[in-house]
């Protein structure tokens, strides 16, 4: 039976071969292909259709025109350029501060050993799995309460947001950049300490640059996903020139929205893929190792 | 790179940032202090005091130095993901929501205003009607004799800065407001006629068409019997205070209550109730269902499509992968409201791309496929960067002894690969499905719980957390108790699902180490 299969395999002519061992790999990927990029061959198609309604929208594009980018800039309805400056000025900071604290606490629970360490890892995996916006009635009520006395920081703010998502720094980003840090050796920090640096010293000086990649990696996650939020940002910012963009875009595809506003959507759709996609596309090899790091160094 | 200077000027240098640093923490807390103590609230000032001494504690000791490390983040931690959990625990064991916002001596002064009539020489307001950002019915009033503008609610009156007003001087914008517009206000006179503002003892603002007046109330409240008495009707309300609500002798509830303790009654609604427990459980199944399915697809093509890929020499795998992110790179927000329109019934792409007439979000079933397919597209991507990281990953001798001992693909797949497989890949599995069990954005942006028959509350393709986020913040009246209990359910069950994930893994590891 060892010696059939390689026989058997011999004996077929080469096309037949050559799909055996590759065609059919092409066959599944150009048909998940197909199924991968429609949608988003569909939101070009209707960026560009000059008549912008749903109805004369087609997947493969029948005109060409720039008025649905232009609309997005002119139309006073829809204040595109401040929705995306809002997401920005949310998500950036929103971003960077969640990372710098969770590596922070990354640190801890990499270099220190002390009693409750293992508990509050358990625990932040725990409560990482609770979403904030399954606590949406509470929050309410506590950034009511804030605003009574902060009003910088209460509901319809961009700043009670960005504390909303800060929230959530120490979770799973917590536990892939302690992964990571686990992975510096030690003797590194050992030979540091010996040439006098403190703990601060060698955190931002050596464990910050060397687990670079993994910041970046978890930096954008975190972008990405403020960017995706729905439903805290719709909680929060209610006044339509302080929406987000994800709140804002919606709004243009709401029943009641005028249809020719489909294409006006589509153009705000592409415009702010342009930034994510090409963060993606310049990270993914990160991303891969990203991703799969968590599972496998757990 | 490292610092090697001795150690005194180090931490010298270091000294000064930390001093800089507890210096804007100092400054941060004065500044926080001040309405504080304006508003008198002593327990928020002590809570405030608190916190500043243990960050300064924190951050002078040298003994426990993780702690330096690990406040920032706990504090958040606290403030924001720990502190609501608690709330919402406590919410769930209230009657909190539309009718039981207030406590009952406001619930009491509301009734009374309810009660007023209009006196001479009382002051008179033009009117607006708005709903706040937490959906609270609120009068937009512009005072005829002077101008000024404020806002209303069955709380009290509070001055109002910034409205807009058009010419005859009506509010027609206010921030922190929707305000309606004429057919709303059409539509809706029922729930005004109903509302009153108190702005004393027996005195309060009532509506009259498009405005409103200041007057005395026939009403007033005796705290002998505990109950509100109407000189003009003669009608009695006495306080239940078991359901936080004023009663008539007829069981007819008046229609401000106020917030009361009402023990796990929001609980037991949902297990015996039948009204609530046969959709809830119709959603519990579903949202299982959409979880799993999800899943199951988005592995099923993300390993397949990995598997294809998964060979060095073939070409063009660069291309294909770089191709696949792209689903996965667009904002999914925007691409879940695409497919929504995708899946319009006379316009959208499916139905003309497969020649079909299908009324996707009219159907229980035609809804929840769409949605299972439009979650399977966003999701796939992901599967298949994972899979392909773990196929790369894996031992190629153990593939090898088995290409020797005979076995040939389909069964070196079942039996090597796709056991090796689920064990570095069961934790993303499972925090994908736990992902999924609360997928508010799938559904909300794209059927937005759709297709609803006649007077539910339930749509076919609700989760229990957009049924919960509709409780609370739906157009119809907002329960936050019932809606807090819901979130507690699914803590529950997605706690129970991460024990089993702890649990799972656990034995895993030590079967694969």
């Amino acid at each position: 039976m060892t010696v059939s299969a390689p026989v058997k395999r011999k004996s077929r002519p080469g096309a037949a071969k050559w799909f055996g061992d590759t065609g059919w790999r092409h066959l599944v990927a150009i048909a998940v292909l197909v199924f991968g990029l429609v949608p988003i061959v569909y939101v070009i198609s209707a960026a560009f259709n000059p008549n912008g309604t749903l109805s004369s929208t087609s997947l493969l594009p029948t005109g060409f025109s720039l008025g649905n980018f232009e609309k997005l800039f002119s139309d006073p309805n829809v204040p595109f350029g401040r929705w995306f400056l809002n997401s920005l000025v949310i998500a950036v900071p929103a971003a960077f501060i969640s990372i710098f604290i969770s590596s922070l606490a990354a640190y801890a629970f990499s270099r220190f050993r002390f009693r409750g360490r293992r508990p509050m890892l358990l625990f932040l995996l725990l409560i990482q799995m609770f979403p904030a916006f399954l606590a949406v009635v509470a929050l309410y009520l506590i950034f009511g309460s804030i605003g009574e006395f902060y009003p910088v920081a209460g509901l319809n703010t961009k700043l009670g947001l960005m504390l909303v998502y800060m929230g959530g720094a120490l979770g799973v980003s917590t536990w892939l950049m302690k992964g990571f840090f686990d992975t510096i050796p030690k003797e590194l920090d050992e030979a540091a300490t010996i040439d006098g640096a403190t703990h601060a010293q060698i955190f931002f000086g050596m464990i910050l640059p060397l687990a670079a990649p993994i910041i970046a990696i978890s930096g954008i996650l975190a972008f990405v996903g403020t960017m995706n939020d729905f439903i805290l940002a719709s909680l929060f910012l209610t006044d339509r020139p302080e929406m987000t963009l994800a709140v804002g875009l919606k709004t243009l595809t709401a029943e009641n929205s005028p249809a020719s506003y489909f294409g006006i959507f589509a153009a705000g759709t592409l415009l702010t893929s342009i930034l994510t996609v090409a963060v993606f596309l310049s990270l993914q090899r990160y991303i891969v190792s990203g991703l799969t790091g968590g599972a496998v160094k757990g | 790179m490292l610092d090697q200077r001795p150690k005194g000027s180090a931490t010298a240098a270091g000294l000064l940032i930390k001093i800089g640093v507890l210096a804007v923490v100092a400054a941060l807390a004065v500044w926080a202090a001040v309405p504080l103590i304006a508003a008198e609230a002593w327990w928020g000032l002590a809570l405030e005091a608190l916190v500043v001494a243990v960050i300064f504690y924190v951050y002078l000791q040298r003994r426990a130095i993780q702690l330096k490390y690990l406040i920032p983040g706990t504090l958040l931690l606290l403030a924001f993901q720990i502190l609501p959990v608690v709330l919402t625990v406590g919410t769930s064991f209230s009657n909190y929501g539309d009718g039981h916002r207030v406590d009952k001596e406001q619930a009491t002064e509301a009734i009374i205003a309810a009660g007023v009539q209009q006196t001479p020489g009382g002051a008179t307001y033009l009117l607006a009607v708005g709903e706040s950002a937490a959906g609270e019915l609120t009068l937009l009033l512009t005072d005829t004799a002077d101008g000024s503008t404020w806002a209303g609610t069955e709380e009290g009156l509070t001055e109002l800065d910034d409205a807009t007003v058009d010419p005859t001087g009506r509010i027609t914008a206010a921030p922190d407001y929707t305000v309606w517009d004429l057919a709303e206000l059409n539509e809706r006179q029922a729930e005004l006629a109903e509302l009153a503002v108190p702005t004393g003892p027996e005195t309060g603002i009532k509506v009259q068409g498009l405005s409103a007046f200041e007057g005395a109330s026939t009403r007033s409240y005796d705290e002998a019997c505990d109950c509100i008495t109407d000189s003009g009707t003669g009608t009695v309300w006495y306080a239940d205070n078991e359901t936080g609500s004023f009663l008539t002798e007829d069981g007819e509830a008046a229609l401000v209550g106020w917030r009361v303790t009402i023990g796990a009654d929001n609980y037991l609604d949902v297990l015996t109730d039948p009204d609530i427990r046969g959709p809830f459980l119709g959603i519990f199944a579903w949202n299982v269902m959409f979880a799993a399915g999800s899943v199951l697809f988005t592995f099923a093509i993300g390993l397949g499509t990995a598997m294809a890929l998964n060979k060095p020499s073939m070409r063009g795998t660069k291309v294909y992968r770089t191709l696949m992110i792209l689903p996965y790179a667009m904002p999914s927000f925007a691409m879940l409201l695409v497919w929504a329109q995708m899946f319009n019934r006379d316009f959208g792409l499916i139905n003309e791309l497969f020649n079909l007439n299908v009324n996707w979000y009219g159907g229980t079933w035609s809804a929840r496929a769409m949605v299972l397919i439009a979650n399977t597209w966003l999701g796939w991507p992901y599967m298949f960067l994972i899979s392909l990281g773990a196929l790369q990953a894996l031992p190629s001798d153990s593939l090898e002894a088995a290409k020797i001992d005979g076995a040939t693909g389909v069964t070196a797949f079942r039996k090597i690969t796709l056991p090796l497989l689920l064990i570095a890949l069961t934790p993303l599995l499972i925090s994908s499905f736990a992902f999924n069990f609360n997928n508010f954005n799938a559904i909300e942006l794209l059927s937005g719980g759709h297709p609803f028959g006649a007077g539910d509350a339930v749509g076919g393709t609700d989760l229990l957390i957009t049924y919960a986020f509709r409780q609370a913040f739906g157009s119809s009246s907002a329960d936050y108790g019932f809606a807090s209990a819901i979130s507690v359910f699914i803590f529950l069950i997605v706690a129970t699902i991460s024990a089993f994930m702890f649990r799972f893994t656990r034995n895993q590891e030590d079967v694969y180490s």
